[in-house]
C-alpha cells in the first residue's frame, strides 16, 4: 500500500438541486488526512448527495472541491478515483458469478488485456496478507455472506489504491459484532495514517464508537460538527434533529398474550440455488404478542417470509393459523386476517406501474364494497378509500392516481403499511419494516406495529436491527443458518448476547 | 468387410458422421448466443443472421469462385447484423427479445430477397478434409469427411472459454452481463461492451450460415436454417453458458438430426418425418428435464431479461 499520507479533501459551499428539491444548500466539509470522519444526518439530509458530488456521480450546481488545497473539477467517477477517492455503496457492486479474485482485479484501470493469473494471484495474496481482514480469493461471490461481501467491497477499494474511503451506511447488513470488527479494522488503517475514512451513518452509536470527527447535516445544510470527543450524544441528537422535540419511544403497554394464533411446524425450504435455506424451523406466536426474529440477512429470513407469503413452496413442514392448516390462498388471508410487510416493498408488495390507489386496493378490490354486481370494479370507491388512507397514514404523493414508484422509500413503506394495517389484522408478518427509513418514519411505523399488537394481532417481526427488536418484541428468537438457535423473553433480552448468537460465536463465548 | 454387412453399425456410423457434419452450425450459433448472453442480452435474431450469412456466403462464393471469401463475407454480414441488433437495443426502453424477433423476420426476408438470383446457380463449395482415407469402408470414409470449419468451431469454443476467464475483455463481458450496475460503477461502458459481444456473436452466426450454404447441406434454398438459430437459445441453456459444453450439446443435437437420414440409409423409411423431429423433441425433453420450479439456473447471467 502507498505510504504517502492521504490527500486533504475539502468541499466548499456545495449546492445541488433535483428539480424543486434542494438536496444540498451550501454544505461545506473538510476531511483531514488520516481521520475517521462521520457524516451524520437523517435520510434526506444530503449526506449521500454530498459524497456523490465528491465521487463525480452528480455534478454540483455550484461549489468547490479542493484536493490538497488545489481546486479540482471531479466530473466523473474516474476523476474521483484519480484523486484517491473511493466509495463503498449500500448495495453491493460485486459481480455475483465471479470469484473474489476476479472481482478484485476487475476494476483495475491498468489491467493487461491478457491476464497473467499467476502474477495477479501473487499480488492479491500479498495484498490480503497486509490487510487486517481477508476473504478467500477463490470463493465465488454468490456464496459469500453479507458480512463477507461488505468486507470484500472495502478490500476492493483498498486494492484499487483508494486513499479516501467513503462508506455509505455499511453496517446496515452486518451484526453489531461484524460491523464493529470491520469498522475497527478500517479505523486502524486510518490511525496508521494510510487512509481517510468517511462514514455515512444515522447511527449515533457508530459515531461515538469509531469516529474521531463528525459533520452533521440537516435539510441540506451544515448543522454542526467537530471532534466527537468534545460532543456528547445529546448535542449530536440536537444537531441532527434540530430544535424539534425528540419523539418519545413508542409507548408499549404490557399485556398478557392470548392463545397461539400462528404456528410453524418444522418448516424447511430451499433458496433459489437449491440449497436448504430454512431448516426444520418451528415457532408459535400468540394473539397480542410480537415475536422478534433476529438475524443477519441471508440466514433464511427471506426464504421463510416468501414461504409465508405464498411465493415459495416449503419442502416440509406445516403452517397453522388459528389452529388450521394454512394454504396461503387469497380467501384464507382474508378470512384469517393475515397481512404481510415484506422487504423491498416496491418489488415484493406493489405493482410498479399501477397508481397509489390501485396498489392500496390490491388486497380487496374484488371484495364486496369495491365491486359492483360482483364483476365490475368500483373505481370511485377505490379512490375514496385511497384518499382516506393517504390522509390517515400521511402518505406524501402527488395524489391517489400517482404511480406508486414515484413515492420515496418512507412514503412507499407507509402506503404498504396503510394497505396491510387498515384491515382486520389478526396476523402480521413484517420483515425489516424500517430498513433505510429516517428517524421520524421509523418511529411512526414501529408505533403502528405496536398498535396492531395492542389490538390483538399476532406479530412475527423479522429484523436485522436489534434496537428495533428490543424495542418492540415480547419474545426474541435468533435465526442462524436457517435454524432458530436461541430464544429469550423481552426482560432478559440483551443486544450483545443476541449479537453473539446471530454471528454463531455463542459457543466460543460460553467456553471463554 | 462388405459394406452391406455393417447394418446397424452403419446407422451408428452415419449418426456419428452426421453429428460431426450437422453440429458445426449448431456449434457456431450456440457460441454466438453464449457470448451475447454472457454480456447480458438475448439475440433471438440469430436465425435471420444465419440466413443472411448463408446467402452472402453463397453469393460471394458464386461471384468470386472462392468459398473462403464467401465465409469472410458471411462473417462480415453477420457482424453487421449483430451490430444492428446491439444498436437498436442500446436505445432506452427497447426490449432485446422483441428486437431479436424483428431481426429474425427481417433477416429471413432480406436473405431471400437478395438471394433470389443465387437459388439456381452453383457456387464453389468449401473443401472437406478426408480423414477416413485409412479405411476401405465407404461408410467410415464418408463419415470422416470433415469440414475445416468443424475444427475451427472447436478452436473458437476453447478460445472463448479461455478469453472469458483470462482476458480483461472477458471479465468485462461477464461483469456487464451479470451485474450491469456494478460494471457501470467500475467505469465500464455497458452498451459498448454488449454491442461488441453481440457483433462478434453475429460474426459467428454468419460463419454458421456460410457452413449451411457452402458445406452441408451445401446449397442456397428456402428453409435452409430450419430453426437452428432459434434453437441456439435452448442449446445455450443446456450448455449452462459454457463454451465447451456448447460443443458437446451441438454434437448431441447434430446426432439427433442425423438419425433420420441414417435410418433411411439402411432402408428404414417409415416415420421419416417423425424421426426428423428428433432435435426438436430433444429440445423439449431437455428443457423440461432441466427446469425447476424451485431453483434458478446456475450460471445464468444475472442481467438476462428472460431470466428475471
Amino acid at each position: 500500500m502507498d505510504t504517502r499520507p492521504p490527500p486533504l479533501i475539502e468541499a466548499l459551499d456545495m449546492k445541488k438541486s433535483f428539480g424543486p428539491v434542494r438536496a444540498l444548500d451550501g454544505v461545506s466539509a473538510r476531511f483531514e488526512p488520516g481521520s475517521f470522519h462521520a457524516l451524520l444526518g437523517e435520510n434526506g439530509a444530503g449526506k449521500s448527495t454530498l459524497v456523490k458530488c465528491l465521487m463525480g456521480f452528480h455534478a454540483a450546481d455550484s461549489g468547490t472541491i479542493r484536493v490538497d488545497g488545489e481546486v479540482r473539477a471531479i466530473g466523473d467517477p474516474r476523476a474521483a478515483r484519480a484523486a484517491g477517492l473511493g466509495m463503498v455503496f449500500q448495495h453491493f457492486t460485486l459481480v455475483p458469478c465471479m470469484t473474489v479474485a476476479e472481482n478484485l482485479i476487475l476494476a483495475r484501470a491498468d489491467l493487461a488485456p491478457i491476464i497473467d493469473w499467476r502474477a495477479e494471484r501473487r499480488g492479491i495474496d500479498a495484498f490480503l496478507a497486509r490487510m487486517p481482514f481477508s476473504v478467500d480469493p477463490d470463493a465465488p461471490v454468490i456464496a459469500l455472506a453479507a458480512g463477507e461481501k461488505q468486507k470484500l467491497e472495502i478490500l476492493k477499494q483498498l486494492y484499487l489504491g483508494v486513499r479516501v474511503l467513503i462508506l455509505d451506511e455499511p453496517t446496515s447488513v452486518l451484526t453489531p459484532q461484524e460491523s464493529d470488527e470491520v469498522l475497527s479494522h478500517v479505523r486502524k488503517l486510518a490511525e496508521a495514517g494510510l487512509l481517510t475514512v468517511v462514514l455515512i451513518t444515522h447511527k449515533f452509536r457508530e459515531v461515538r464508537a469509531h469516529a474521531g470527527e463528525v459533520t452533521v447535516l440537516r435539510n441540506g445544510r451544515n448543522a454542526g460538527g467537530g471532534k466527537v470527543a468534545a460532543l456528547d450524544t445529546e448535542a449530536l441528537i440536537e444537531m441532527t434533529f434540530g430544535a424539534r422535540p425528540a419523539a418519545a419511544g413508542a409507548t408499549r403497554t404490557e399485556r398478557a398474550a392470548g392463545g397461539d394464533y400462528f404456528e410453524l411446524r418444522g418448516i424447511s425450504a430451499l433458496n433459489d440455488r437449491g440449497a436448504l435455506a430454512v431448516r426444520d424451523l418451528s415457532l408459535h406466536v400468540a394473539s397480542g404478542e410480537i415475536v422478534g426474529v433476529a438475524g443477519v440477512s441471508g440466514n433464511g429470513q427471506r426464504e421463510l417470509v416468501e414461504v409465508l407469503a405464498g411465493q415459495r413452496e416449503a419442502e416440509r413442514g406445516g403452517i397453522l393459523v388459528a389452529g388450521q392448516a394454512y394454504g396461503r390462498s387469497r380467501a384464507e388471508m382474508r378470512a384469517l386476517g393475515v397481512y404481510l410487510l415484506a422487504e423491498e416493498p416496491l418489488d415484493s408488495s406493489c405493482v410498479r406501474t399501477l397508481s397509489v390507489a390501485d396498489n392500496l386496493a390490491l388486497r380487496d378490490f374484488d371484495a364486496p364494497g369495491f365491486t359492483r354486481s360482483g364483476w365490475f370494479v368500483d373505481r370511485a370507491a377505490i379512490a375514496r378509500r385511497a384518499r382516506d388512507l393517504i390522509a390517515r397514514f400521511g402518505i406524501r404523493c402527488a395524489g391517489p392516481q400517482a404511480r406508486i414508484d414515484t413515492l420515496s422509500g418512507g412514503n412507499l413503506q407507509r402506503a404498504v403499511l396503510a394497505r396491510e394495517l387498515s384491515g382486520d389484522v389478526r396476523l402480521l408478518i413484517a420483515q425489516n419494516p424500517c430498513l433505510g427509513l429516517d428517524y421520524a418514519a421509523t418511529r411512526e411505523i414501529r408505533g403502528r406495529i405496536l398498535e396492531a399488537r395492542d389490538r390483538g394481532a399476532a406479530v412475527l417481526l423479522l429484523s436485522e436491527d436489534l434496537d428495533e427488536l428490543l424495542e418492540l418484541a415480547d419474545r426474541v428468537v435468533v435465526m442462524l443458518d436457517g435454524r432458530l438457535v436461541f430464544a429469550t423473553g423481552r426482560a432478559q433480552a440483551e443486544a450483545a448476547q443476541l449479537g453473539r448468537h446471530m454471528s454463531g460465536h455463542s459457543a466460543a463465548v460460553v467456553a471463554a | 468387410m462388405n459394406p452391406g454387412e455393417i447394418g446397424w453399425w452403419g446407422v451408428l456410423l452415419a449418426v456419428a458422421g452426421g453429428a460431426i457434419r450437422i453440429s458445426t452450425p449448431y456449434l457456431f450459433v450456440s457460441l454466438a448466443e453464449t457470448l451475447t448472453e454472457k454480456s447480458g442480452r438475448v439475440n433471438l435474431g440469430l436465425e435471420g443472421t444465419l440466413l443472411i450469412g448463408a446467402m452472402s456466403g453463397y453469393g460471394v462464393s458464386f461471384l468470386t469462385g472462392s468459398p473462403w471469401l464467401g465465409v469472410a463475407a458471411a462473417a462480415a454480414a453477420g457482424a453487421a447484423f449483430g451490430l444492428l441488433h446491439a444498436a437498436v437495443c442500446s436505445l432506452p426502453r427497447v426490449n432485446d427479445v422483441a428486437v431479436g424477433i424483428a431481426l429474425f423476420i427481417f433477416g429471413t426476408g432480406l436473405a431471400f430477397f437478395l438471394g433470389k438470383r443465387f437459388v439456381e446457380p452453383h457456387a464453389e463449395r468449401l473443401p472437406v478434409w478426408a480423414l477416413g482415407g485409412w479405411s476401405d469402408v465407404p461408410a467410415i470414409r464418408s463419415a470422416l469427411d470433415v469440414s475445416p470449419l468443424f475444427f475451427a468451431g472447436i478452436a473458437v469454443a476453447f478460445a472463448l472459454r479461455w478469453a472469458l476467464a483470462n482476458t480483461r475483455w472477458g471479465l468485462i463481458v461477464r461483469a456487464v452481463g451479470d451485474n450491469a450496475e456494478a460494471a457501470r460503477t467500475a467505469g465500464f461502458a455497458v452498451n459498448l461492451t454488449r454491442a461488441l459481444a453481440t457483433a462478434v456473436g453475429g460474426l459467428f452466426a454468419g460463419v454458421a450460415g456460410a457452413f449451411l450454404s457452402l458445406s452441408y447441406p451445401g446449397t442456397w434454398a428456402e428453409g435452409l436454417s430450419s430453426g437452428q438459430g432459434l434453437m441456439a437459445v435452448t442449446l445455450v441453456i443446456f450448455a449452462r453458458w459454457g463454451p465447451l459444453n456448447c460443443f458437446w450439446v451441438s454434437l448431441l443435437f447434430g446426432g439427433a438430426a442425423a438419425l433420420g437420414p441414417a435410418l433411411q440409409s439402411v432402408g428404414v423409411n417409415s416415420y421419416y418425418y417423425l424421426i426428423g423431429a428428433a432435435p426438436y423433441a430433444l429440445t423439449l425433453a431437455l428443457l423440461i428435464a432441466s427446469s425447476s420450479r424451485r431453483r434458478r439456473l446456475v450460471g445464468a447471467p444475472g442481467e438476462l431479461s428472460i431470466n428475471r
